[in-house]
């Protein structure tokens, strides 16, 4: 009987204890549900267009900030970006762009990426639909933005390249026309370079002494145009050391080199009419490595006692330790390099020095071949050109006038 | 047409590569991409070419040049160490012989040389630094204020930072962008000449 009185007792306090439970979750849960999370405004005025001055795989999304941005709760922390090829199909984010960007460049070249489909690749052509979203700093996003629509189209021609092309086409008329009036035998007329009238004297100090001459055409490749203006200035040194029958050393860095150096010597010797002497191995390849080359070439200028040592092409940080080593044999020195960097430490350790452009214009003025002078006169009227350019330049924008250097300025990304 | 058809090819490449540079669609990127893998595969090819070159050189040496007769035999063994050292790729991890070889011998030795450029720089300034003219006392003047820069000296190095920076950035960045135009100006020229085929000493001359 106890038993039974003791059963509604149980089942009561069960209940009272469900109840109070309840009422306790209730209240934890309470905040949760009466908090009300309150979704961004989305960003505005979305448009889609074509990514300009590109091979059509790229379309620009741009948007106006949301009107949430900078405000309260809902700050807006970042926008999310969605594309899909349908306009109600399938939406993927493609990226996230912080506030204050209101611009992002979709797309991919490379269809294919480590063996798989890469999902940012764009289809010339295809239509391609985005939706936009706001974030909040708690991860709320906004409802999406309407769907727009662009289309990626290849370009034809670079446009941010346009005064860039002007100015190229300019100068190759200038070239051209100068090209022409040597040919018909106008005489021009070129200022002298002290670096190109020691060449024939330091090779006459060779013959006198009778030691080799030491030829250098630095540690860039057979591509570089500082060592093409190398290999014209070796010829006609090599063409003078085979008249006056004295070996030319010309240890390279690299094989394709190697083999240019010594197609121009062996032509040399030909046209000099002593084929006979050239020796191809004095044009030896040495390593590709740039302090072993340094190495290499200094024990050659120590043990054959060059008397004349030239550098002429692209250096880098060798410049120094080979002129240096030169200088303390006792070689005359001529250098002549296209890189700023490298210059001054040639200045100071060689006799003479081709800088910048002296270095291009050597070969012209060792051949004295009309045509070859013609590029130089022009090379100095763009030169005289350039300096209008720029004092016009620095007179308008001082003023304040930008529509000067908005002419020039280039977008070549 | 030994030296005609060359010229055709570097006319042809020359005008292609240049209108390439202003066209930015796929089928100019692949010319680019293209001519450019062709560099490589030359270059490995005549990888060929300049070993052979350098062992044959040597081995010349070694028999008939007394004086340079050890120094080709240290080319020799040391090259063909290394090469049976790295033969195989797996030999290029970190640890293996040929690595050891490269890290512990041929870095330091690089390293040495490299070094030496700290004292070449003191010897090349001290004879380039003479006060024999208006200019080259000028230049001494200006390199002694950009050198006091790296020196402690209170109250003046504060001053001369000031005159250092301006010494770099207004007179100094003035040469050298002349400079840089004109090396720009300059190697237009010669890859015209080149491409019309009016420069063609790198062919081997006239």
């Amino acid at each position: 009987m106890d038993r039974l009185k003791l059963i509604p007792l149980i089942v009561l306090s069960a209940l009272l204890v469900f109840i109070i439970n309840a009422d306790a979750g209730a209240q934890e849960e309470a905040p949760a549900d009466t908090a009300e999370i309150v979704k961004p405004a989305p960003p505005q005025n979305v448009r889609v267009v074509d990514n300009p001055n590109d091979n059509g795989h790229y379309l620009l999304i741009r948007w106006d900030p949301s009107p949430d941005e900078g405000k309260g709760d809902n700050d807006v922390m970042g926008y999310n970006i969605y594309r899909s090829d349908k306009p109600d199909g399938e939406y993927r984010q493609m990226g996230t762009m912080p506030v204050g960007f209101y611009e992002y460049e979709d797309g991919s070249e490379e269809e294919v990426l480590a063996g798989e489909k890469n999902l940012e690749y764009m289809e010339i052509g295809e239509t391609y639909y985005y939706k936009l979203t706001s974030v909040t700093p708690q991860d709320v996003e906004s409802e999406f933005t309407e769907p727009v629509s662009g289309v990626p189209t290849a370009d034809w021609f670079h446009a941010g390249k346009l005064s860039y092309f002007i100015a190229l086409f300019l100068y190759i008329s200038l070239v051209l026309y100068f090209i022409k009036a040597a040919k018909s035998g106008q005489k021009l007329y070129i200022r002298p370079l002290g670096g190109i009238e020691a060449i024939d004297n330091a090779i006459g100090r060779a013959t006198e002494m009778g030691r080799p001459i030491l030829f250098v055409l630095g540690t860039g490749t057979a591509s570089d145009i500082a060592t093409i203006a190398g290999y014209t200035i070796l010829g006609r040194v090599a063409r003078k050391t085979a008249e006056y029958q004295i070996p030319v050393l010309v240890p390279v860095n690299e094989p394709v080199m190697m083999s240019v150096a010594q197609e121009t010597v062996r032509n040399a010797y030909i046209e000099a009419g002593r084929p006979d002497l050239y020796d191809e191995k004095n044009i030896p390849y040495v390593t590709a490595m740039q302090f072993p080359y340094v190495a290499a070439v200094n024990g050659i200028m120590i043990r054959e006692k060059t008397a004349t040592n030239f550098y002429m092409g692209l250096f880098h940080a060798e410049a120094l330790l080979l002129a240096e080593t030169g200088a303390t044999t006792g070689a005359i020195q001529i250098s002549g390099t296209d890189q700023p960097s490298q210059l001054p430490f040639f200045i100071a350790a060689t006799d003479f020095t081709l800088i910048g452009e002296e270095l291009y214009a050597a070969s012209a003025y060792l051949s004295g071949q009309p045509l070859l002078l013609g590029p130089l006169k022009a090379q100095d009227y763009a030169k005289a050109l350039l300096i209008v350019i720029m004092v016009i330049g620095l007179i308008t924008m001082t003023i304040g006038w930008s529509f000067w250097y908005d002419l020039f300025s280039t977008n070549i990304t | 047409m030994k030296k005609s058809l060359p010229l055709g090819i570097v006319f042809f490449a020359g005008v292609v590569m240049f209108f390439q540079h202003f066209i930015p669609t796929d089928q100019s990127e692949f010319i680019y991409k293209y001519a450019n893998d062709w560099l490589i595969c030359i270059g490995v090819y005549a990888m060929l070419l300049g070993i052979w070159s350098l062992i044959r050189v040597t081995l010349h040496k070694a028999r008939h040049d007394p004086n340079e007769r050890f120094y080709a035999i240290v080319t020799l063994v040391s090259m063909g160490i290394m090469i049976v050292a790295g033969w195989d790729v797996d030999n290029l991890r970190a640890g293996s012989l040929f690595m050891n070889m490269f890290n512990y011998i041929l870095i330091p030795v690089q390293a040495t040389i490299f070094s030496l450029l700290a004292f070449y720089v003191a010897s090349a300034a001290y004879r380039a630094f003479r006060a024999r003219t208006v200019l080259a006392t000028l230049l001494l003047f200006t390199a002694f204020v950009v050198m006091l820069r790296m020196i402690p000296l209170g109250y003046i190095s504060e001053l001369n930072q000031y005159l250092v920076a301006w010494i770099l950035s207004v007179p100094n960045l003035a040469a050298k962008r002349a400079i840089i135009m004109g090396v720009g100006l300059g190697m237009m020229a010669t890859s015209i000449k080149i491409i019309l085929g009016i420069e063609r000493q790198y062919l081997g001359g006239d």
